[in-house]
């Protein structure tokens, strides 16, 4: 699995020229009381990238999205989002951005409509333009035929995807995605990402949060791991992946005679008595593959089962957030290489400044 | 300065306009808590009527009677009324797009102005409608189309303070039964004021309480516009409570508003 690039976009990594922070995070601190939520977390966003920040429920998830957006104060740390300070210039700051945050922020006793015009009208579109962008905005959301009905009647999917277009409707530079995907069926989550990779294609910085990890792959060109109020790693999903031990084949068996003759025959495998299973340590690679498979004939056993299991953001998470040892050790090196990091690239980082400079010409 | 008046109004308007919507398509709190004032107002007058009347002194019959209580009853309403506002912001701080307001750029206050400007246009319109009532069962004024007037712009100022007091209930209430409980005394206390009986007829620990809350001042004044009692000190003492309370409540409700919600 590789990173998503975007069609438009040649995967070119800057590595002159810094590039823009849509995002800029240093010494993130938050505390309720004597709960430490975010103990310290810097983070970087370059304009027009995905950023995904991946931790289990109640890693401070949801907290990190709520100060970015003004919504909540920081105890510390120094804040830009969009080019502008969030302490000094709130507004500033929310007229760059657009929150799409986990519990649907949708009007439920007015219509989907209702909705996308009343988010027209606090952006001060004309009448005619608030029309206009509302049609389109429905249409490309797949949300026309339910557009006279109230938002209480929506399915998840549906509520998701008007929250989604009325985070759209002021044209945002930056756009925060909390749990975008929570609580959706297996469809409407594939829509979601269509949608997200589209944003992306039309040049906007994306911080999403998320507790799927084949999520983050999918979708991120940087992750972020957040556990206990730390970012204990950051980096492209390759070079998360990178972090933990190879992959491994896999041997399960139904008979234990077989079972332990394998054991005996494969000496360096990793035993799963309970289970009748056998992990070789492997990179999957045909070689190491038929190896194993020679092995097993030449002790004359047949597994029933043999799986190929390369590395994936699950054994990253779990190596990283297991226990506190592994996540200390591996906290700064991974974030400095930044081989896929600039994959979203030049051409899309002009479509967004130009944007901007066409909004702000406008107000 | 004025970009920002101009953006306050202009994000107000559109929040008043939400406000309406909401109360047009879900109409139910709002004529239930009209129904309060006309059934108090139709039992006080046929069914206690009669003995009630009597204790205005005098020769005062059943229609003198209808024209006492009115006044009171459509301070009633606008209690009434404005406890549908508590109930109404509290709810709607509940729902996420409230969080999503808050990290627009919009005026600040718009949402609280919004709910404010809905909350006092439900008043007038309670107020008309208890006034179609009282006239229907024989409620008679001689009021001048100034006394008209002025009895409109009193109650819309009674009608704000309320309001923005009742805001800050619906804001610093957990549930919506909590703004409901909370907000009960804007309904109740004009029954323990002169709304229904004089308060001289009360008894004296009682009476000194009756005299002295808003509520009287406020129907005392009405009842003087519309049947040409004399108004005496009780129009500025109306006056000043209403501006007291309005800054109040607006001061209260924009604190609680614009708290970090993360500090509760």
């Amino acid at each position: 699995m590789t990173t998503p690039t975007t069609p438009a976009t040649p995967a070119t990594p800057t590595t002159s020229a810094p590039r823009e922070l849509a995002i800029a995070a240093t010494g993130l601190r938050k505390a309720y009381g004597d709960k430490t939520v975010l103990d310290g977390i810097d983070l970087a966003v370059p304009a027009g990238t995905v950023f995904s920040l991946l931790g289990p429920n109640g890693a401070g998830k949801t907290t990190a999205v709520q100060i970015l957006t003004t919504l909540i104060g920081a105890d510390a740390g120094e804040l830009r989002v969009g080019g502008h300070d969030l302490a000094s210039a709130p507004d500033a700051v929310r007229a760059a951005i657009g929150v799409t945050g986990q519990f649907s922020a949708v009007d439920n006793l007015i219509t989907g409509e209702e909705n996308m015009l009343l988010m027209a009208d606090l952006h001060h579109l004309g009448r005619r333009e608030g029309r206009r962008v509302t049609a389109e905005l429905l249409e490309r959301f797949d949300l026309v035929e339910a557009a006279r009905k109230p938002a209480s009647t929506y399915s998840g999917g549906m509520r998701r995807r008007l929250d989604i277009a009325m985070t759209l409707v002021g044209e945002p530079r930056v756009i925060f995605l909390d749990e975008p995907t929570t609580g959706l069926d297996p469809r409407s989550r594939h829509t979601m990402w269509g949608i997200i990779r589209e944003l992306v294609a039309g040049g906007v910085t994306v911080f999403l949060t998320t507790q799927y990890l084949d999520e983050a792959d999918e979708l991120a060109d940087r992750i972020a791991v957040l556990h206990g109020g730390r970012i204990v790693a950051q980096g492209t999903a390759e070079e998360l992946k990178r972090l933990v031990p190879g992959g491994h084949v896999r041997l399960r068996f139904t008979d234990p005679v077989a079972y332990e003759s394998a054991a005996a025959a494969l000496r360096d495998a990793v035993r799963d008595d309970g289970a009748l299973s056998l992990q070789i340590p492997s990179n999957g690679s045909q070689r190491e593959l038929r190896a194993v498979l020679d092995w097993l004939d030449a002790a004359e056993v047949e597994a029933d089962e043999l799986t190929v299991h390369t590395p994936d953001l699950d054994d990253v998470f779990f190596a990283l957030t297991g226990s506190t040892t592994a996540a200390d050790s591996t906290t700064s090196d991974s974030t400095t290489s930044g081989s896929n990091a600039g994959s979203t690239a030049p051409a899309a980082r002009t479509a967004a400044d130009s944007t901007a400079d066409s909004k702000e010409t406008v107000r | 300065m004025s970009s920002s008046l101009s953006l306050t109004v202009r994000d107000s308007s559109t929040m008043l306009r939400r406000n309406l919507l909401h109360a047009r398509r879900y109409p139910s709190l709002t004529l239930q808590l009209l129904l309060t004032p006309v059934v108090l107002l139709l039992i006080f007058v046929y069914v206690f009527g009669d003995v009630m009347s009597t204790g205005l002194g005098g020769h005062a019959d059943r229609s003198a009677y209808i024209a006492y209580v009115v006044p009171g009853i459509l301070m009633m309403t606008v209690g009434g009324a404005s406890l549908g506002t508590a109930v109404s912001v509290c709810t709607d701080m509940t729902e996420g797009i409230i969080a999503r307001f808050r990290t627009m750029a919009i005026s600040r206050g718009s949402v609280l102005f919004g709910h404010v400007a809905g909350g006092v246009l439900q008043v007038m319109i309670s107020v008309v409608l208890v006034i179609g009532v009282a006239l229907a069962i024989g409620f008679r004024t001689d009021a001048t189309p100034l006394e008209w007037l002025a009895a409109a712009g009193l109650t819309a100022l009674v009608g704000l303070a309320l309001t923005w007091l009742a805001v800050g209930i619906g804001l610093s209430s957990p549930n919506a039964e909590g703004a409901s409980n909370t907000g009960l005394p804007l309904m109740v206390l004009p029954l323990l004021g002169s709304a229904f009986v004089p308060v001289d007829s009360m008894p004296g620990w009682f009476r000194w309480f009756a005299e002295y809350q808003p509520f009287s001042p406020f129907i005392e004044t009405l009842r003087g516009l519309l049947l040409g009692d004399a108004i005496g000190k009780n129009g500025w003492l109306a006056l000043g409570w209403a501006v007291a309370l309005t800054v109040l409540g607006w001061m209260w409700s924009t604190s609680l508003f614009n708290r970090d919600p993360s500090s509760r």
